[in-house]
């Protein structure tokens, strides 16, 4: 029998969400026995290689390359989870939703108290993703099964999560893993 | 300017004896002398009340009629609920708008007039209606909106305001309303004519205890919504320890579409205050209060007027009668706030607070007003508990139907010949009412308000009774073409506004709610959302601190539910797992501006 698959990407997010997947510690030993990953910074694989079971995604959209990898995890994955803060409501980046893009380029390029620019061009390589207009959750962009809260969210949370998705069991998360304060 | 300042506060506050729980009085005279209440204000009423300032202030951020920021001399707020919109009432915003210059929210730089939205002011059988300054005006039309404007930039006094009066007691000399009661039938219990007296002296022969069990027989139950028995309510009053307790009337009439207790307070006043004083003696009480909404301040002076009658002809005041009771009743005004509707949110307006609702237990029955056991009814109820005494609980079981004694009033508007206030019996068909009000091609029925069900014509057999179709007396009918989803956006948008936002479940759940019907209504919405609403619905049915928030979300739920197709078809089926609502063109317009090229992944 072949084992499900699982991929995971990194949007707009810090990566923190992605130390926690691998804080599991020794269990990532367990992990492999019963997933192969598919798409994954974990693997450095960059493109999918067919169907995964489960597709997890830290970080929400702050450009249009987050989207297109976001629209790709949907297709590929029957079931999608938001990991975290970032991916559930936009996170730290979205801070910047209610100033516009004009003038968070400007503070960011030319008029920050740390900026040395002496050109003062605002970076426009063709390379350069597009910014959305604002940050977006996930959800709002494609449809997400479930959400992970936390910033990130703990080990033992992922784990126990990614276990009863797997066995197909009811998720058990107790208390002290969706506690936050 | 301070020192005079300081000589209106102490005066002010000095007539109401510098008690913190006449709050609601107090600012209400300041917000009157000065147009407003500034902070500098607040902190002189503190002083004198010996209160915090923020127990000043959080008075007068609550209430719509109060305001921090100077307002203009007259106030216009044009009601913008669903009736006055199907009636044209954004041909009469713009005539307002245009007129004075300015837009909803803002007060005209001279300062002389602010323009604002109101939700329903019980005039939605001639609507569209607005209050200009305390006087209601109604039947607006763009051109009178004109000549409103016209006049008071002359006179700067709504009263001076030209109008044809009212019929019955609206061309009392103390009222002088433009307002209609448009009575359509009267029946047995409210409107039916009392000898002034009759009731009282009916229980004044008999024990307190013996007029709760005629009360608890007649099976009377409370006309303000929730049904409860009034007789059962009495008796866990009068038997709560203590021996100072209230008598208080829910006068605030807040669930758009209801008007009823408005013509019983215009006509039949005398029948109401029977009414309370007779839940006085059956209580055991000395004092009760009329809470009349802000919206029905031109009712105050004839009604102040009609107790100063009852206390002269010896049915109010000391010795009442002559049989040794005493009782008294007096009216503390709202100040345009839905939630004080609520009873326990009613007990804190009363005591001078914020209208937040109180957690029960302990009831209004064992610790009210100023913690003492106090019994809050509704205007109607107290009216029926009069005519039970005067005509016997027997006379009064005897009509409507087993589980809903007596008759009801209700409040009809919307599409129909004739809106008004018709008083029935209980176990009238819908159908039955509907015929008489002329409501022909109708489509839906709001029954019971927003808090209560939008009923599709398969329900018009059913009858309007506490076990079947309960109301409080509101009753809209729409039309064909009208758009229930549009309906229950209206609705939605007055839960917003008038939601405390003491708990989450109510203040964000009405708000999630009317955007997931907003994104329905753009066109973006897919099947999930109907499933979305249900549950969220049930979320703040069931966790929601009041019966605000434990009902708010029924325009919706119960649309959805009657009316299930016009959703579904409005809604989009997709699999691929896309948010429709998600335009991923619009959201790179500005980066596409402000970068000079396009976006390499979505052509
Ligand atoms: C948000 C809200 C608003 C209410 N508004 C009114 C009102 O305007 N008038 C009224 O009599 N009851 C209103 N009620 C019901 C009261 O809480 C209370 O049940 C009623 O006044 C009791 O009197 P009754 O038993 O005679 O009906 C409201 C309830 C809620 C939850
Ligand atoms: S349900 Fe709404 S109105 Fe009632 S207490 Fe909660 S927030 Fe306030
Ligand atoms: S007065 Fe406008 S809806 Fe009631």
């Amino acid at each position: 029998m072949t084992k499900p698959k699982v991929a995971t990407t990194s949007l707009a997010g810090c990566f923190g969400c992605h130390m926690s997947v691998l804080d599991i510690d020794d269990r990532i030993l367990k992990l492999i026995e019963l997933v192969d990953f598919d798409k994954s910074p974990v693997d450095d694989i960059k493109e999918f290689t067919g169907r995964c079971l489960v597709g997890i995604v830290e970080g929400g959209c702050a450009n249009e390359e987050n989207v297109r990898v976001l629209q790709d995890f949907r297709k590929h994955c029957d079931i999608l989870i938001s990991l975290g803060d970032c991916a559930i409501m936009g996170g730290i980046p979205a801070m910047r939703n209610t100033i516009s893009l004009q003038e968070c380029l400007d503070e960011a390029y030319k008029n920050g108290p740390t900026v040395h620019n002496p050109s003062g061009k605002i970076p426009n390589d063709p390379e350069i993703p597009l910014l959305l207009d604002k940050v977006y959750p996930c959800h709002e962009v494609v449809k997400i099964d479930y959400h992970l809260p936390g910033c990130p969210p703990l080990a033992d949370t992922i784990w126990q999560a990614l276990v009863a998705l797997l066995n197909d069991k009811p998720m058990d998360l107790p208390y002290e893993l969706v506690k936050y304060d | 300017m301070k020192e005079n300042l300081e000589k209106v506060i102490k005066e002010i506050c000095g007539k109401h004896g510098n008690d913190r729980s006449k709050m609601m009085d107090i600012v209400s005279g300041v917000h009157s002398q000065l147009g407003h209440v500034p902070g500098e204000a607040m902190g002189l009423i503190a002083a004198e009340c010996k209160a915090e300032r923020i127990d000043v202030e959080s008075v007068v951020s609550f209430y719509a009629f109060f305001s921090k920021e100077p307002k203009g001399r007259v106030v216009i707020r044009l009601c913008n609920d669903i009736v006055d919109q199907m009636y044209g009432v954004q041909r009469v915003a713009a005539a307002f708008k245009e007129e004075l210059g300015i837009d909803f929210g803002q007060t005209t730089p001279d300062g002389k007039f602010s323009l604002e939205w109101a939700p329903c002011i019980g005039m939605c059988d001639q609507p569209p209606a607005a209050m200009i300054g305390d006087k209601i005006m109604t039947w607006l039309s763009s051109d009178s909106a004109r000549e409103i404007v016209r006049t008071l930039k002359e006179c700067g006094d709504p009263s001076k305001l030209k109008h044809t009066l009212g019929d019955g007691n609206n061309a009392h000399e103390l009222v002088q309303s433009a307002v209609s009661n448009n009575l359509r039938e009267k029946g047995a219990v409210v409107f039916a004519p009392m000898e002034l007296g009759a009731g009282l002296a009916a229980a004044l022969s008999v024990s307190p205890t013996d007029v709760i069990k005629k009360m608890i027989s007649s099976r009377l139950r409370g006309r303000g919504g929730a049904g409860f028995p009034a007789g059962m309510k009495w008796e866990f009053t009068r038997n709560a320890a203590g021996d100072e307790k209230y008598i208080l009337c829910n006068a605030d009439e807040g669930e758009p579409g209801t008007f009823k207790d408005r013509v019983i307070l215009t006509e039949a006043p005398n029948v109401l205050f029977e009414g309370m004083t007779i839940a006085g003696y059956a209580i055991g009480s000395k004092q009760g209060l009329l809470y009349l909404r802000g919206e029905y301040a031109y009712l105050r002076a004839f009604l102040e007027n009609v107790l100063a009658e009852r206390r002269k002809a010896g049915l109010l005041g000391k010795n009442i009668m002559g049989k040794g009771f005493d009782y008294d009743i007096r009216i503390q005004m709202g100040a345009g706030a839905y939630v004080c509707g609520e009873e326990t949110a009613l007990i804190s307006s009363c005591e001078g607070l914020r209208g937040d609702p109180k957690n029960r237990p302990p009831f209004p029955a064992q610790k009210g007003y100023l913690g003492k056991p106090s019994c809050v009814n509704n205007v109607e109820t107290y009216c029926a508990a009069a005519r039970i005494m005067e005509k016997g609980d027997a006379w009064f079981a005897a009509l409507g139907s087993q589980g809903s004694s007596g008759t009801k009033l209700l409040s009809i508007s919307g599409d129909c010949k004739r809106p008004g206030v018709y008083e029935l019996p209980f176990g009238v068909t819908l159908k039955d009412v509907l015929e008489r009000v002329g409501a022909e091609e109708c489509i839906a029925v709001q029954v019971g308000g927003p808090s209560g069900q939008l009923v599709s014509k398969a329900d018009f057999g059913r009858k309007i009774c506490y076990d079947d179709l309960a109301t409080g007396g509101a009753i809209v009918v729409f039309g064909k073409g009208r758009d229930i989803l549009e309906i229950a956006h209206n609705y939605m948008e007055f839960f917003c506004e008038e939601s405390c936002g003491y708990c989450t479940p109510c203040r964000v759940g009405n708000e999630l709610m009317k955007s997931r019907l907003e994104r329905i209504m753009a066109g973006h919405g897919e099947s999930s959302d109907l499933r979305y609403i249900e549950e969220l619905g049930l979320t703040m049915k069931t966790m929601s601190r009041c019966g605000l928030g434990q009902t708010s979300a029924n325009p919706v739920v119960t649309s959805l539910k009657n009316f299930r197709s016009e959703y579904e078809k409005r809604v989009i089926k997709r699999e691929d797992g896309m948010q429709p609502s998600f335009d991923i063109h619009k959201a790179l317009e500005t980066s596409e501006g402000i970068t000079g090229r396009k976006s390499v992944h979505f052509v």
